[in-house]
């Protein structure tokens, strides 16, 4: 014997962005705190250590900002000319930067004048780091050369001078003190090992690099240069793995997330992308209001922090965690919850079954009973009808099939055909519910044909509905036309395309033509 | 092989159970029979099913035509009565599932009635002679013979213009009248006093129906008649021996006619069932205290009740019966083939099962197993709760289709609508782990118009990956649909289906789809052309086309003949292309309704319609002439074949049957009847196993019948054992000591612990038994001697037979013993193996 079956709401894909595990997960942030800095914001860089400050590199200062205040706790701006890449130690106690005049300086985050001030390079300095022994820091400059410096003792080490152009970017691995990488605007990513003389591996981008990163493992290396996101396997010698082309202007900045399970890049275009690392696929992304020049997640994920060319910094922190609402019902106690739990049935006991209470909606229970017109007006409720309207359609097709729905909408009140006819008129055009409420107006228009001009209100209704549907017609009119004009195009198109791949083969060009599919 | 067997039809399943009321075999504690039987005529036969087990434990045929009526014996309860279209009256034993006696009466009869009062008569509904579509209720006595068949023309008139339904006449109290009702009309006549009276309602045409009468019933201790009416309402009548202060009280709750009422056993409460599908208990005869039982699938035509109040059940149009505890609870169901209103899906196997998978309960699909006659189980398609009631235009499921492995499933369900059908496409996943399919996709729309015709690519070496569906519509193109793994790896399902390729072809209704055998070509037929496709690029290839007619089925040969491809056309033409000449190879004038080919071989099995006969053609593409022809092979129309796979390719002697070796067709005829084609008798269809469980049931434990079956089962066992010493095995099943086990109620048997050894032992071959198979040996030894010359002369005998049948090789080696062998012989017989067997 089969039990009452409830009605089937028919579930219309959800156009648009799909929502996912991340979506909710990114979406998580409250709305942004702006911070004005004095210029473009080239770097920042969170400490590793709990409180989690971040120093925020921007003209010629190095602010250090706590976790919510909005005004620097400290200020480092002993710069004549632009810093650059403020970056932490592991155990946060120092900080170092590059700057526009050539020198390196070392500051304690105590003091305020610099420890230790490194010389050697002949311009800019764009990106240092700390290798991850702690006592030695690399840099790479616009003098093309890549420096590994002894901080005891403030000497250069070694110096490479491999790369041809720029050096802008930089990366120090977690899993070995002696090696870093470099990325340079001569569109290479070069690999060095601090043992070595010159660079053990080197790998081409093909568009000047802007960012390099290494993942935890060291296995795996991302850079960013020009429109591109390029992720190589180290461990086999720089293969390239995936080439992700998301963004539509340069990307300039690249940062994982605490679990390592997501990548995200910065990028002129104002957005940031997510992307899973298993699939390499954009699982979300943040819009911004101006160009983005540097990114940087705090750990645990509890802050994003975007810097813009407009000095702007944008600070994004994530909601508390939301905590279920306690409901005011008074849960029994603990005794009766355990009660017969843990009773163990007995070889001659009969085991019975306690039937499962299934719980239906109102209406669900009002067609079980068969009554019609009260069915159709548990979904002519507010919630239902304004954020559900495809229960109400559902149970509206439900009574027509039952044969009854004439008889559901017939001997109402002006105030409930009003609301009927409101939201016909209102869903009649989408094409979901047509076919189910064309029947409707049609029947609603049947039945109540005898008293228009009766009441103000139902005749305005009417006459929005016929509106509506007219409105409706004419941009359907227009589709069809323009679906007609894009049929011609497609024609032609096909006939050029056959001749014009003609043509090539006679050429002998066998390279494809890569599709835009850039979004 | 002895003389050639000729094919028998055999029903083997479906056709109709709503003859007569179910009869309960009698009360289970009085005679101590197990759960109890129930009795059912379906169609020609008698069918008894076990209230334990839902099982059909015997099939009694032996009526020519419909049977319309059974009865219990109300003098023994172990015989059964039945009154059939063919004239006669049965006397059944129905445990042993015997004929005892037949009575002939000679016309038609269309109920029949038993009395415990009246000691040897019966009251049947005949026709009136001489005049069409009056009927009378008569008594028949039934005369007392020697014989087996016996004349019964002691007819007495007792009604005259009586309806011929069995609904519509009821005994009352103690036998002392009867009621019987017909349009407006309710005639009681009182044996005693034989009296009749009569009375009508006013005929009122509401626009819920009229108020004719649909059935009575009689109070079992009460002066009290209920009666059903067409408009849902149900009248008690009451002081109707008088003419005019009779009064009725009405009851109503039906929106439609009462099919059927019928009072408990103590006469406190009624049972009352319809369209609705509704069984309604109502208490004390009032309006007020009602019970229901709803959502019984389909409309009751029938309820019985058992004879100690117990149980009841209900016969459903579909041919479900249900059984409902005394309160009112469901009980379990008996379901065989259910019958549809109306068989759209076309007869599918289940590749997995070898289940026949076709319509069942409105938007259902059922899956009926054909080695039980029994439903395995029902797959909600629709999944919406199903209306009972007239004149709905309600969601049914047109159009199924397996994949090769039985891995997808494909449903297509529709609405009829006049402006634009509603219509869905569903794809079934088969869950390993519920053991059920599961839904995957739904497509709402797939087509404009209706759905004609759907198949998936049958490729059995590919990957699942390939899987391919096509479903061809009325809206003039066929779409092929691929399934897309989904790019999201967090997402619930990794698969789903979309459209991939829309073909059509001069603006045509596409009609019928399928794909050769190894996948590569697909056939669409266009109205009267069929095109055929390209299955990787989707190019049109050729055409075929033979002008008269549209066409009705197409199919591709297998095998060896895969180069073919058959169409049938409605103007009777049956065509074989060439698909590597592309040109008609031969054609025939046939009028062919079904075309099925044989998954498992060349065969193709065409069923043509000619003047009311159906014929069945079976041949091979390659050949023109068909292999095998069976004309008139049944009066239905058949509407649907399928072939079924064997199990185990069946050992057949004659040539012109090879081709049901590997599989077995089955047919589906308009009235939903399901018949095969058989070299077996019905007999030997039966399992044996049932019956032997019926018998065995129907003995009452005793400890002299546990006894004596021991004993007999020793008798039994001492036979095999001459015969043959190997089977031990075996017959370790059927030892004692398991069958007990196995018969016990689990809650009296003693720990598992204690019975463990036992069990294995009798599992064991016992160390005696071979001590005795040695001293066998030793007896052997003594004789070697003789026994070598024997052994020649037998080798000369063979030499000298050539075709010798066992039973007489062994006379002659009996008689050329010698005298010292025969004494050997006769000490062996003497000794006692009893103990062997006892182990």
């Amino acid at each position: 014997m089969a039990t009452y079956k409830p009605v089937v709401v028919q579930a219309a894909p959800k156009l648009g962005e799909k929502i996912t595990q991340d979506t909710l997960y990114w979406r998580g942030y409250k709305t942004p705190v702006q911070i004005k800095e004095f210029g473009a914001v080239n770097k920042i860089h969170f400490s590793p250590v709990s409180p989690y400050n971040y120093a925020v590199t921007a003209s010629s200062r190095i602010h250090i900002y706590g976790r919510y205040s909005q005004e620097p706790i400290k200020t480092f701006s002993r710069f004549r000319d632009a810093a650059y890449c403020a970056t932490y130690r592991d155990d946060g106690n120092l900080l170092v930067a590059g700057s526009e005049e050539g020198s390196i300086r070392l500051f304690d985050l105590s003091g305020r004048a610099p420890l230790r001030q490194f010389d050697g390079h002949t311009k800019a300095v764009h990106v240092v780091g700390f290798l991850s022994d702690k006592y030695r820091i690399f840099s790479g400059g616009d003098d093309y050369s890549s420096n590994l410096w002894d901080i005891p003792s403030a000497t250069e080490i070694v110096s490479y001078s491999e790369h041809t152009d720029y050096v802008r970017c930089g990366c120090a691995s977690k899993v070995n003190a002696d090696v870093f990488i470099t990325g340079s605007y001569d569109h290479t990513v070069k690999l060095f090992d601090a043992r070595m003389k010159s660079s053990v591996m080197t790998i081409d981008h093909g568009q000047p690099v802007e960012s390099v990163l290494l993942f935890p493992s060291g296995g795996l290396l991302v850079s960013a240069g020009g429109r591109y996101v390029k992720v190589w396997d180290v461990l086999k010698g720089g293969q390239l793995l995936v080439s992700l082309k998301n963004h539509h202007k340069t990307v300039t900045c690249l940062c994982l997330n605490s679990s390592g399970q997501r990548l995200l890049s910065g990028s002129l275009d104002r957005h940031v992308k997510i992307y899973s690392t298993t699939s390499y696929k954009v699982v979300h992304s943040f819009n911004y209001a101006t160009s983005i020049l540097s990114l940087a997640l705090s750990p645990e994920d509890e802050t994003i922090v975007v810097g813009m060319t407009n000095g702007v910094l944008n600070v994004k922190h994530r909601k508390p965690e939301e905590r279920k609402e306690k409901s005011q019902k008074r849960q029994p106690a603990y005794r009766t919850y355990v009660k017969g739990r843990t009773y163990m049935p007995k070889q001659e006991d009969f085991c019975v079954s306690k039937p499962v209470k299934r719980v239906l909606r109102k209406y669900d229970k009002l067609l079980k009973s068969f009554q019609s017109s009260k069915a159709l007006d548990a979904v002519l409720e507010p919630p239902i009808r304004l954020y559900t309207p495809e229960v109400t359609v559902a149970v509206m097709q439900e009574l027509h099939r039952r044969g009854t729905l004439r008889s559901a909408l017939a001997g109402r009140d002006e105030k409930q055909i009003n609301l009927l006819l409101t939201f016909v008129a209102r869903r009649v055009i989408e094409p979901r519910f047509t076919p189910v409420l064309v029947t409707v107006a049609d029947m609603i228009t049947d039945i109540y044909q005898p008293v228009v001009g009766q009441s103000a209100i139902v005749d305005r209704q009417f006459l929005k509905l016929q509106e509506a549907i007219g409105k409706e017609i004419d941009y359907q009119e227009e589709l069809l036309e323009v679906l007609g004009m894009m049929d011609t195009l497609f024609a032609t198109f096909t006939q050029k395309k056959a001749t014009y791949l003609d043509e090539k083969k006679s050429n002998g060009l066998t390279e494809t033509t890569e599709t835009n599919t850039n979004d | 092989m002895v003389a050639p067997v000729a094919l028998r039809v055999v029903r083997c399943g479906g056709g109709s159970l709503h003859g007569a009321r179910a009869v309960f075999s009698a009360d289970s504690k009085q005679v101590g029979l197990g759960p109890g039987y129930l009795l059912c005529a379906s169609g020609d036969f008698v069918k008894m099913y076990s209230l334990a087990t839902e099982e059909t434990l015997r099939l009694m045929g032996g009526h020519a035509d419909l049977v319309t009526g059974i009865q219990l014996n109300p003098h023994n309860h172990m015989q059964l009565y039945s009154s059939s279209l063919d004239g006669t009256i049965k006397l059944w034993d129905f445990m042993d599932g015997i004929p005892i006696k037949t009575f002939t009466v000679g016309s038609k009869l269309l109920a029949l009635y038993t009395l415990a009062s009246s000691e040897d008569s019966v009251f049947v509904v005949i026709p009136k002679s001489g005049e069409r579509d009056t009927f009378q209720l008569v008594s028949v006595k039934l005369p007392k013979g020697a014989g087996q068949d016996l004349e019964a023309n002691e007819l007495s008139v007792v009604l005259d213009g009586v309806d011929a339904s069995p609904k519509h006449i009821a005994f009352g109290r103690e036998a002392e009248y009867v009621a019987s009702v017909k349009d407006i009309n309710l005639q009681v006549y009182f044996f005693k006093q034989k009296q009749l009276h009569r009375f009508s309602v006013s005929a009122v045409k509401t626009k819920s129906g009229n108020n004719r009468f649909s059935c009575v019933a009689c109070h079992p201790t009460e002066d009290c008649i209920a009666t059903g009416h067409a408009d849902g309402k149900i009248r008690l009548w009451r002081n109707f021996c008088h003419k005019k202060e009779y009064t009725f009280s009405t009851l109503h709750w039906h929106h439609d006619t009462v099919m059927d009422l019928a009072f408990s056993v103590e006469g406190t409460s009624l049972l009352s069932g319809g369209v609705e599908s509704v069984l309604v208990l109502w208490r004390n005869e009032s309006d007020c205290q009602k019970d229901f039982l709803p959502r019984l699938g389909s409309p009751i035509e029938y309820i019985s009740m058992a004879s100690d109040g117990t149980l009841c059940c209900t016969l459903h149009t579909d041919n479900r019966i249900t059984i409902i505890n005394s309160n009112l609870r469901f009980s379990r169901s008996i379901q065989g083939l259910i019958k549809s209103a109306d068989i759209k899906t076309g007869l599918v196997v289940d590749p997995r099962t070898k289940a026949l998978v076709l319509n069942g309960e409105p938007g259902h699909l059922q899956f009926y197993s054909l080695q039980s006659d029994q439903q395995l189980f029902s797959l909600d398609i629709v999944q919406r709760q199903y209306i009972h009631q007239a004149g709905l235009n309600q969601i049914d499921l047109v159009k199924v289709a397996f994949s090769p492995q039985g891995k997808w499933l494909a449903t297509v369900e529709e609405r009829e609508e006049v402006t634009d059908p509603e219509l869905q496409l569903k794809l079934w996943f088969y869950d390993e782990e519920t053991q059920s399919f599961k839904l995957n996709t739904r497509i709402n729309m797939p087509h404009e118009d209706h759905i004609t015709d759907m198949c998936f690519r049958d490729m059995d070496e590919l990957e699942d990956d390939s899987l391919i569906l096509v479903t061809a519509g009325r809206d003039c193109v066929f779409k092929v649909w691929v399934m897309v793994e989904d790019t999201d790896p967090e997402a619930q399902q990794s698969v789903s289906w979309s459209c991939d390729f829309v073909g059509s072809y001069h603006n045509y209704q596409a009609t019928n789809c399928c794909f050769s055998e190894d996948g590569s070509l697909l056939a669409v037929s266009f109205e009267e052309t069929v095109t055929v496709w390209d299955s990787v690029t989707w190019d049109l290839k050729c055409t075929f086309c033979h002008p008269p007619g549209k066409i009705r089925n197409i199919c591709f040969g297998r095998l060896t003949c895969s180069k073919y491809l058959i169409g049938a056309t409605d103007a009777g033409f049956l065509c074989c292309w060439n698909l590597l000449s592309c040109a008609l190879d031969w054609s025939a004038h046939l009028n062919i309704l079904v075309l099925q080919p044989d998954p498992l071989s060349e065969h193709i099995a065409a069923v043509s319609w000619l003047s009311k006969e159906s014929s069945l053609f079976v041949f091979k593409p390659n050949e023109p002439r068909p292999i095998y022809i069976q004309r008139n092979f049944c009066r239905e129309k058949i509407q649907l074949a399928a072939f079924v796979p064997r199990d185990e390719p069946e050992t057949i002697g004659s040539e012109k049957y090879l081709w049901l070796r590997r599989s077995q067709l089955f047919f589906l005829t308009d009235t939903q009847e399901l018949i095969t084609l058989s070299m077996k008798s019905l007999e030997e269809r039966l399992t044996p196993s049932s019956k032997q469980l019926a018998v065995e049931e129907s003995l009452p434990v005793t400890p002299f019948s546990l006894l004596l079956g021991k004993h007999r089962h020793q008798q039994s066992q001492e036979d095999i054992d001459l015969g043959r010493v190997f089977l031990r095995n075996k017959r370790a099943q059927d030892s004692p000591a398991v069958k007990e086990l196995l018969h016990t109620p689990a809650h009296v048997l003693p720990s598992a612990s204690f019975l463990c050894p036992i069990f294995i032992n009798s599992l064991l071959i016992s160390k005696e038994n071979k001590s005795a198979e040695e001293v066998a040996d030793e007896v052997e030894m003594e004789s070697e001697k003789t026994e070598d010359d024997s052994d020649e002369e037998r080798d000369v005998t063979e030499m000298k037979q050539e075709d010798p049948s066992p039973v007489e090789l062994l006379g002659e080696m009996t008689c050329k013993l010698s005298k010292s062998q025969e004494k050997e012989l006769r000490k062996i017989r003497k000794m006692d193996f009893s103990w062997i067997s006892a182990f």
